[in-house]
């Protein structure tokens, strides 16, 4: 060996070298990784764009038409059946809710099991000035502050505006549930992971419409685009007046009620 | 999952009013309650051990080292109830791989890590290294070994040396305070910053969580000092409680202006969820937060030590009522807790209805495992009394070493 290659060998496997690579490598430890799962998402259209759906080419929202809804729960079936949602009264990724308002001002306000089986009647029909029913979901927020107080990033925006769980991040801590203002949010009993709502994703990212737009027997729901103008939910957002849910908070949902009533929150 | 089932379904008959059906399980239980607690006790308790070397009280200097190795007992302990709590504690380090950047909770292992290592331990290690060299030096056997590696097998005890103790000692103190300050206010901030929960949501909120928390903290030294003390066959230095107490007051004071703050902010801006707190309030928080809280263990005590210090009263009942004041206190700052964490979460986000919490007994979130968590710091702190004994007697002045250990 010359001594031009041992000098060279030297300086690629020599003591020094050695130390400054140990150097780097321990150094490295020190660097948290920030590796949450709202990064890994970044790499998401690339396996999703294989099934043939881009996430960025959609932005989706719901409008809900208070005055269709007839209260008859088939989309909390529904949702229950497709989501394999626990079937106990506890657990909801959508619910109807019933406002009666009572002569006198009153106003009575009850979900009897999520209204998977409607509604019962419970009051004297004459003393009931006005009623409606209201059917709920997550809102998926455009400023979620789930999304904000996760831990560990396992709940997070999709480019296409649904708000997710990565079920193997979630840690189980609860804090996105209390965060929702909306009740939204439960802990599955079995995963004992966090869960909501996904407007279907697995539906919806094969062009399906969610499975409760899907059971609606009055289409009060409609499901679609928020930024392509010739999309029924805009259609929706132009042809009524619409309202959402706790606007002071400032969560700016994509959940759009058309004759939302003041006693809703 | 049956047992969760099993668990809420009588719960559905305890609903008042309209709650959104996913909130009928009560999600952070008596272990979040229990959590707070905790970290309260060990800010409470440096920030009396801060007031010996920066604000140099030198009556209680006696509590120094007492208040740093209870401060070290509950900090250990501190994560336990979190750990036990989550759905997945197997996943939970997570949390320092990948933290969500704009997540309170995700900077708990941050700011704990940040106490432990940097500031607490430090401070421990600095202010015990030549005590422990001179231990390890008298001793034979494994506590000889023990004293040497807790020491780091450092030897120097010249006065040079140990004057740099004292100044790092200084140094941490002065870092210590704001930290301990950080990690209090910080679970302040993680009830606080939830806007959704008009209970919780209140700038005050971490504000509030650090007075109580030293509040709670001088009273735990206190009841730890009047324990320890007789049954080590020694004399209660009566100045240093009658300081301790001092404290404890003015800290209540604080705590309770900050209190009544709040409360009357509340009532007068008298926003949307007014009418559901109220209910909440004198329905089933009345007890845990009117009695026990506030007059149990706010104002008696206060009345107790207002006495104390008004009226000339012998040194045997001067410990009595300290003591007993002390013991109200810390049954008020649970209570305390527990108003915050459960009462934030008896009523519904709609606004309409409250629901109830059974506490159960066994099983994770039970009232055992949080016994259990409760008295392991005891169990600790009595450990660390062995390995680094906080009492004066132990220390060895300067000069020649004695022989006590």
């Amino acid at each position: 060996m010359n001594q031009a290659a041992k000098i060279e060998n030297r300086k690629r496997y020599g003591r020094r070298s050695f130390v400054k690579k140990l150097l780097f490598a321990v150094a490295s430890l020190l660097v948290p990784r920030f590796l949450a799962a709202s990064d890994k998402l970044k790499e998401a259209p690339v396996w999703i764009l294989a099934g043939a759906y881009n996430p960025n080419e959609h932005y989706w929202g719901m409008g809900i038409d208070i005055s269709k809804c007839i209260g008859c729960g088939r989309c909390v079936e529904a949702c229950k059946v497709e989501n394999q949602v626990p079937r106990d009264p506890f657990f909801f990724r959508t619910w109807v809710e019933r406002y009666r308002i009572m002569e006198g001002g009153e106003v009575a306000v009850d979900s009897p099991n999520g209204a998977i089986k409607s509604f019962g009647n419970d009051r004297e029909e004459k003393d009931i000035v006005r009623s409606f029913f209201v059917p709920k979901l997550c809102n998926h927020c455009d400023t979620p502050p789930c999304v904000q107080v996760c831990p560990v990033g396992a709940t997070f925006k999709s480019p296409d505006g649904v708000i997710l769980v990565d079920a193997e991040y979630c840690i189980g801590c609860r804090y996105c549930i209390q965060a929702c203002p909306y009740g939204a949010r439960f802990l599955h009993p079995e995963t004992r992971t966090a869960e909501k709502c996904t407007f279907c994703y697995h539906r919806i990212s094969k062009g399906l419409a969610p499975a409760c737009v899907e059971a609606c027997p009055t289409q009060a729901r409609v499901f679609g685009e928020l930024r392509k103008k010739a999309s029924p939910l805009q259609r929706f957002l132009r042809m009524n007046k619409v309202g959402i849910l706790k606007p002071s908070l400032n969560t700016e949902p994509k959940v759009y009620y058309a004759d939302l009533d003041m006693e809703v929150n | 999952m049956e047992s969760v089932v099993e668990h809420l379904l009588p719960r559905l008959k305890e609903i008042t009013g309209f709650i959104y059906p996913n909130e009928i399980e009560l999600h952070w239980s008596i272990l979040v309650v229990v959590y707070p607690y905790i970290t309260g006790l060990v800010a409470g308790a440096f920030i009396l051990a801060s007031l010996v070397k920066v604000f140099k009280v030198k009556e209680v200097q006696p509590t120094y080292r007492l208040s740093l190795l209870t401060a070290l007992a509950f900090l250990l302990v501190a994560p336990l109830p979190l750990l036990a709590h989550l759905g997945h504690p197997e996943k939970s380090f997570e949390i320092f791989l990948t933290p969500n950047k704009q997540s309170a909770m995700a900077m708990f292992g941050f700011v704990y890590a940040w106490y432990l290592m940097a500031v607490l331990l430090l401070e421990i290690w600095f202010d015990y290294r030549r005590d422990i060299i001179l231990w390890a030096q008298e001793e034979t056997g494994p506590r000889k070994w023990l004293h040497k590696v807790l020491s780091l097998f450092s030897s120097d005890i010249s006065e040079r040396a140990v004057r740099f103790d004292r100044k790092a000692v200084q140094a941490v103190t002065i870092i210590g305070i704001p930290s301990a300050f950080l990690l209090h206010g910080y679970v302040g901030f993680i009830f606080g910053s939830v806007k959704a929960n008009p209970w919780w949501s209140s700038v005050l909120m971490p504000i509030v969580f650090l007075f109580s928390a030293i509040v709670s903290g001088i009273a735990l030294v206190l009841l730890i000092y009047m324990i320890a003390t007789p049954m080590r066959s020694k004399q209660i230095d009566m100045d240093c409680l009658d300081k301790l107490a001092g404290f404890l007051f003015y800290a209540m004071i604080v705590d309770f202006s900050l209190e009544t703050l709040d409360f009357i902010h509340r009532i007068y801006e008298s926003e949307e969820s007014i009418e559901i707190l109220s209910e909440l309030v004198s329905g089933k928080l009345f007890v845990s937060l009117v009695v026990i809280q506030l007059l149990i263990g706010m104002i008696v005590p206060l009345v107790a030590i207002a006495l104390v210090k008004l009226f000339r009263t012998p040194a045997e009942l001067r410990r009595l009522l300290y003591f007993v004041s002390a013991l109200l206190v810390q049954v008020g700052i649970f209570s305390t807790r527990w108003n915050v964490v459960i009462g934030g979460q008896l009523f519904s986000k709609s606004l309409r209805g409250l629901t109830a919490y059974k506490m159960s007994i066994v099983g994770v979130e039970g009232l055992l495992v949080s016994i259990a968590i409760l008295v392991l710091p005891f169990l600790i702190l009595l450990a660390l009394f062995k390995i680094l004994p906080p009492w004066k007697e132990a220390r060895h002045e300067f000069g020649p070493p004695t022989g006590s250990g």
